[in-house]
């Protein structure tokens, strides 16, 4: 049996519909193997975080589902179509926010749409109601250099989400915004998956993060890159965000997941 | 500048240079070079004369014209040979010898080619402009933030997409600086152009005023000449400030 099948033996059974199932993928970028023969399943309406040490690939698969890179063999499965490249179906946030430094808030925002064709004033009423749930609420004719990192950040997700996406795809996205507006953001990040029915992709190379916000964590290891292992947490998702973080579950997730990881750190 | 903690105007050193232009013109030490007022008072009878408007007008029609051309034609090479390895590969090694070579030994070619007319300047004009615009172009896109390009492909961007809402406006600040230099190159272009290829124009005035030894006439057209290169620079300056709040942010 191979690893990828034991990870998936082992991880408990899912009464949740799959949004998104990768299949087989393997990634090569001349003679270096980035990803070998990769499976993996997102249920719907959950958050699953891709964890692992640098270089395992993480970024590789995440933008391979956005069909930014084409896979050498298998497939992705969005909502039961095969991926051939980027689609309205999933929406992307990138690490260093890729705002148009150019154009204030609100186009920012809009922009998704903007590339959809949406009529002017429809996306701009769109753009206005998710600045305002992201709480940049009075930024709009800001531009994105008179903004902090997480103020940016934040412009990258109300973009994400005014597109209305059933699959948010986030590549490391509080990585450069500081520890306490970071932390602002993962209780924000726990709102939002209860509150939109969306499947959140979420890649990161923080432990503490992972547990934190994900319903399921999937831990990559390296050389060549391969599910080890997929975590659910059960217990402490319910008791509040403000409780998380001394939950024994949680303490106890994090400090296996550190031993599990801490070979592979150089 | 700061004397003695006034401030002085800028461009307030022309002033002693012109003073000392006056002085060395009153001396009389060399027929080269008139008084400075009596430069200004020859431009000011000369500049509302036919000959004056004819030349003014042949020359920037002719300067014009190349200026388009090299714009309209070098930024979109620029763009597509920053974001195209294999158009890159092909043309790079030709613009970099263009950029930095003699421009004027090919003159006479250009006249075999196509003749002695506007034509032929026009398209002096452009060789002289085009090179550094494509230049600078292709070095402005090289440098977008690659997230940039995928987030506008991952948000479904077509391709003209990217190149009128991505490629052009992210490139904008090495455009302008590309277009500002290029078409100084052009001043240079189409003087010579008139010069070498058919006498008209500001070049048939110097031509003219040169070979009669009316010194004040020519440095009268010489002054028209660079103020009005020089204000079209300055007014690309003022263009490229006005993008660079984004520039040092890409």
């Amino acid at each position: 049996m191979s690893q990828t099948e034991k990870a998936f033996a082992d991880a408990a059974p899912l009464d949740q519909e799959i949004a998104v199932s990768v299949r087989g993928i393997s990634k090569n970028y001349g003679a270096v193997e980035a990803l070998r023969d990769m499976s993996l399943e997102f249920p719907r309406g959950q958050l699953t975080s891709l964890l692992g040490p640098s270089g395992c690939g993480k970024t590789t698969l995440l933008k391979i589902i956005a069909g930014l890179l084409k896979p050498d063999t298998g497939e992705i499965i969005v909502n039961g179509k095969t991926v051939t490249g980027p689609g309205p179906n999933r929406a992307f946030v990138f690490q260093d926010f890729a705002l148009l430094p150019w154009a204030n808030v609100l186009r920012n925002v809009a922009f998704g749409l903007e590339l959809r064709g949406v009529p002017k004033s429809e996306r701009e009423d769109k753009a206005e109601k998710y600045i305002k749930n992201v709480g940049l609420a009075g930024f709009e004719g800001s531009f994105p250099h008179e903004l902090s990192g997480g103020m940016r950040q934040r412009v990258g997700l109300a973009r994400a989400l005014s597109v209305d996406s059933q699959v948010l795809l986030l590549d490391e996205p509080f990585s450069a915004v500081d520890e306490q507006t970071r932390r602002k953001f993962q209780e924000d990040l726990l709102a939002l998956v209860a509150n939109e029915n969306k499947t959140f992709i979420f890649v990161t190379h923080s432990i503490e993060e992972a547990v934190y916000v994900s319903d399921q964590v999937a831990i990559l290891l390296p050389r060549p890159s391969r599910v080890s292992e997929i975590i659910r947490p059960s217990s402490f998702r319910t008791k509040g965000v403000e409780n998380i973080r001394r939950d024994p579950e949680y303490l106890d997730i994090v400090d296996e997941i550190w031993s599990s990881l801490r070979n592979y750190v150089e | 500048m700061h004397i003695y903690g006034y401030k002085l105007p800028a461009m307030s050193s022309l002033l002693l240079w012109g003073l000392l232009w006056e002085i060395v013109g009153r001396t009389g030490a060399t027929f080269f070079v008139p008084p400075l007022t009596e430069v200004f008072a020859t431009l000011f009878s000369i500049i509302g004369t036919p000959a004056f408007l004819q030349a003014l007008s042949e020359t920037a029609r002719a300067f014009l014209s190349g200026v388009f051309f090299s714009i309209a034609i070098g930024i979109p090479v620029g763009i597509f040979m920053g974001k195209s390895r294999l158009l890159d590969e092909l043309l790079l090694p030709w613009v970099n010898i263009f950029v930095s070579a003699p421009l004027t030994a090919l003159v006479p070619v250009l006249m075999v080619l196509f003749g002695f007319g506007m034509k032929s300047i026009i398209i002096t004009t452009t060789l002289f402009g085009i090179w550094i615009i494509i230049l600078n172009t292709r070095a402005g896109v090289r440098q977008i933030n690659r997230s940039l390009v995928e987030m506008a492909i991952s948000f479904g961007a077509t391709p003209k997409d990217a190149f009128f809402k991505v490629y052009f406006w992210a490139a904008l600040p090495e455009i302008l600086g590309g277009v500002r230099i290029g078409v100084i190159r052009a001043v240079k272009g189409v003087i010579i152009g008139q010069l070498l290829i058919s006498i008209v124009g500001f070049g048939a005035l110097f031509e003219l005023y040169a070979a009669n030894f009316l010194m004040s006439h020519f440095w009268a057209v010489l002054i028209v000449l660079f103020a009005l290169a020089f204000t079209i620079s300055e007014f690309l300056g003022y263009l490229e400030k006005k993008v660079s709040y984004y520039a040092a942010s890409r």
